[in-house]
């Protein structure tokens, strides 16, 4: 029996389990919409921008694992979702965006709303397709899901040509998938896993940076297993917050550009690094040739690209983070004990004065609200249970350095792209996925307005998303760097108090709240998390708050800058940057 | 270092402008590429030319297997290999040069495809340094254009002893 494409699709992605689309609708996806008005199982969501539709599905997928699902029209709905394509494709998050596309007739012609999306998408998807003959239809979904979600995750794109989804086939579903020119490697290199677990017995100064891999593979456990038998110390990057305890004795937080000052020393003087699912990206090593002069480095990644590709590795080890992690860890059990304990002591007692002598600290005020503050509050309030976004600048580094993550998917913050206006979609594609959560997004009063027309989305599907604004009236990161780089002359990162974010809110039927001083920061956030509703938390801070430590662009990593008045009162070097 | 790259494709919409994208969005040189079909329809190869340092170009192949319609990189730099190029040259030499080019085509057994009044049109095979050289002699007695058709390449087969 022959039945619609749209049929196809929507029943397609039924058999792959999605039951969440974000969508927007438009000329040439009308028939997917139409099928889609009284379809079983499956739920659209009406976002109020396609760039938040993709952001959704990526906030989605990131906070369960599952490929989150995008549906959007041809031309410029298909060119809204770009931003959150490239943002999804850095942080390897599988997602699946489908596009309209005009009919395939008129492919080529610059017909109304037409946009080679296929084109343009093509360096920031894992892969894209344009289906041209309804009988690929099934297939085309089938592989682009196995894509999306295996190997390193990445978003996929499928454009649908108008006849494509109104015309008619059979629907077979494709029980298996087999692409003979994609076969991951998952199993780690078993010689090489064993010199890794010789470096780890022999190293006096061992180190693990653990980045987002950790979290896409499910490999926590296995960290941690690894972690504490062999008593080496973890640092998550930005992407692998939550891969393992924040709260951990072996936790060194976050290392890096605003990393803390104990981290970055440990990488430094450390005599091997073992990297696990992370890429060396640039805020992570700082000036490259001066990273970890006197470290061994392994590497484990499920991409070979990324070994080798920006600092000289010893240790190769192509797999997926969790297989490779067990096999260590087995191999490691199974050999000679050196007695961990013993040959870390110094080493752990190094890194314990390191944390004395710099903690991440702040400067409290009792008259002006502070946004460590802010954030410890919100910490304590919900006592770590919460999935917490970010926006990008300083809020998203003050949450991460700030407030403390115990589990993976717990942190969702745009980290290869650094997308204002990634917070508040995801945080909501969170909070679909995970209904009884408390999913807070941690905000400036820049990259809240990237995409603030959401508001709509989380209020009219009962959404109970918290937006935490640390209102500096500033594009604060931006207006940091002018201050410490450019002179102190602020060119156009004043924001000024534009709009008023309670009246938005309330505008859009969601709560509005402002604290103005430092003793009314806890009773807003207590109001907002009794609230079963959309809440804007307008928190007023101090715009000339900075985040530190700071590693200048182009530094090495243990050259960092701190706030003088920071400093911890029995710390009695006062440099500016110290080696 | 220069590398002969011959990477086996699937045959699909797209793949050309994949592999294209790849070298200028990563900003690696791509000196020349040139695609075909093989013995089976549905898989095209590709034969690239690229230059780089070692790290580079361990990068190149990496992110050419990444591709998803790529099956094979074969990087050919150590592998003992065929090469090949295609030259034609469109010469207008003055009447008392006619012969030599004539004679010239013949010591590069070339051929002459196309001949007019005032010009010969020259194909020449052949690796490039015999198509460079080539080039070289004739180009004092009057090359008009010439167009070269990127290098193919392809393994030799190991001989038996
Ligand atoms: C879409 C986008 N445009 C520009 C930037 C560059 N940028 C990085 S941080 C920042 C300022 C962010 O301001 P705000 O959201 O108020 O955060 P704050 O730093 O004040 O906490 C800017 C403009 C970016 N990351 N993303
Ligand atoms: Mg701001």
């Amino acid at each position: 029996m022959k039945v619609s494409g749209a049929e196809i699709v929507v029943e397609s992605l039924k058999k792959e389990g999605v039951t969440h689309i974000f969508g927007y609708p438009g000329g040439v996806v009308l028939n997917l919409f139409d099928y889609l008005y009284d379809a079983k199982d499956i739920k659209l969501l009406l976002t109020r921008h396609e760039q938040g539709a993709t952001h959704m599905a990526d906030g989605y997928a990131r906070s369960t694992g599952r490929v989150g699902v995008a549906l959007v029209t041809s031309g410029p709905g298909a060119t809204n979702t770009v931003t959150g394509i490239a943002t999804a494709a850095m942080d390897s998050i599988p997602i699946v965006v489908l596009t309209g596309q005009v009919p395939t007739m008129l492919i080529g012609n610059d017909a109304f709303q037409e946009a080679d999306i296929v084109g343009i998408t093509r360096p920031c998807t894992k892969y894209n397709y344009l289906v041209k003959n309804i009988d690929d239809l099934a297939d085309t979904i089938r592989e682009a899901f196995h894509i999306a979600s295996t190997g390193r995750p990445g978003p996929v794109l499928i454009d649908l040509p108008r006849d494509i989804s109104s015309g008619m086939a059979n629907f077979n579903w494709p029980e298996k998938v087999q692409i003979r020119s994609y076969n991951p490697t998952v199993e780690g290199n078993r010689k090489m896993i064993e010199k890794a677990v010789e470096e780890i017995s022999k190293s006096k100064k061992p180190v693990i940076i653990a980045g987002g891999g950790v979290i896409l593979s499910g490999a926590s456990e296995e960290l941690k297993e690894l972690a504490e038998f062999t008593q080496v110390p973890v640092t998550t990057t930005l992407m692998g917050i939550g891969s393992f305890p924040s709260t951990h004795h072996l936790s060194l937080g976050m290392p890096g550009m605003h990393g803390t000052y104990y981290a970055n020393m440990a990488i430094q003087n450390s005599d091997l690094i073992v990297a696990i699912g992370m890429r060396f990206d640039d805020r992570v090593t700082g000036k490259i040739s001066a990273f970890a002069p006197n470290a061994t480095i392994v590497h484990i990644d499920i991409d070979p690209t990324s070994i080798r590709k920006n600092v000289h590795v010893d240790v190769p080890i192509v797999g997926d983070c969790k297989n490779v992690l067990k096999t260590l860890n087995q191999i490691v059990k199974a050999g000679k004990q050196p007695q961990w304990t013993e040959i870390r002591k110094s080493w752990l007692k190094q890194l314990d004065d390191w944390k004395e002598l710099r903690p991440l600290c702040y400067k409290y005020s009792d008259t002006v609200i502070k946004p460590q503050y802010v954030i410890e509050k919100l910490y304590e309030a919900t006592g770590g249970d919460a999935i917490i976004t970010t926006e990008v600048g300083q809020n998203q580094m003050w949450a991460a350095q700030f407030f403390k993550f115990d589990k993976p998917r717990t942190f969702l913050s745009s980290g290869g792209l650094g997308t204002m206006g990634y917070g508040f979609p995801a945080a909501i594609g969170a909070q679909v996925a995970n209904p009884g959560k408390t999913v807070i997004d941690i905000a400036g009063d820049g990259s809240i307005q990237m995409n603030i027309q959401e508001l709509a989305t989380a209020v009219i599907y009962e959404l109970p998303v918290k937006v935490a604004i640390l209102n500096n009236r500033y594009l604060g990161m931006v207006r940091q760097w002018q201050e410490l780089f450019f002179k102190e002359r602020y060119s156009h990162s004043h924001l000024n108090t534009v709009p008023d974010f309670v009246k938005v809110a309330e505008a859009y039927s969601a709560v509005g709240l402002r604290a103005e001083k430092p003793s009314e920061v806890e009773p807003v956030i207590r109001e907002a998390l009794k609230t079963n509703k959309t809440v804007f938390m307008d928190f007023v801070i101090d715009w000339k708050e900075k985040v530190f430590p700071m590693v200048p662009a182009g530094a090495a990593i243990d050259q960092m800058m701190f706030d003088d008045e920071e400093v911890p009162k029995k710390e009695t070097k006062k440099l500016k940057a110290i080696k | 270092m220069r590398h002969t790259i011959s990477v086996q494709v699937e045959n699909k919409f797209g793949v050309l402008s994949r592999v294209a994208g790849l070298f200028s969005g990563r900003g690696y040189n791509i000196e020349s590429i040139s695609v075909g079909e093989t013995i089976d329809p549905k898989i095209s190869v590709m034969t690239i030319v690229t230059s780089g340092e070692n790290q580079i170009v361990e990068q190149i192949n990496k992110q050419l297997n990444k591709l998803i319609d790529v099956i094979k990189v074969q990087d050919l730099f150590d592998v003992d290999h065929v090469e090949r190029e295609m030259v034609l040259v469109k010469i207008a030499p003055p009447q008392e040069q006619k012969a030599e080019v004539l004679r010239l085509a013949e010591i590069f057994r070339g051929r002459v495809v196309d001949s007019s009044l005032k010009t010969y049109t020259i194909e020449i095979t052949g690796d490039e340094k015999k198509i460079e050289a080539f080039l070289e002699l004739v180009k004092p007695m009057g090359v008009k254009e010439f167009v070269r058709s990127g290098k193919i390449a392809i393994a030799r087969e190991k001989t038996k002893s």
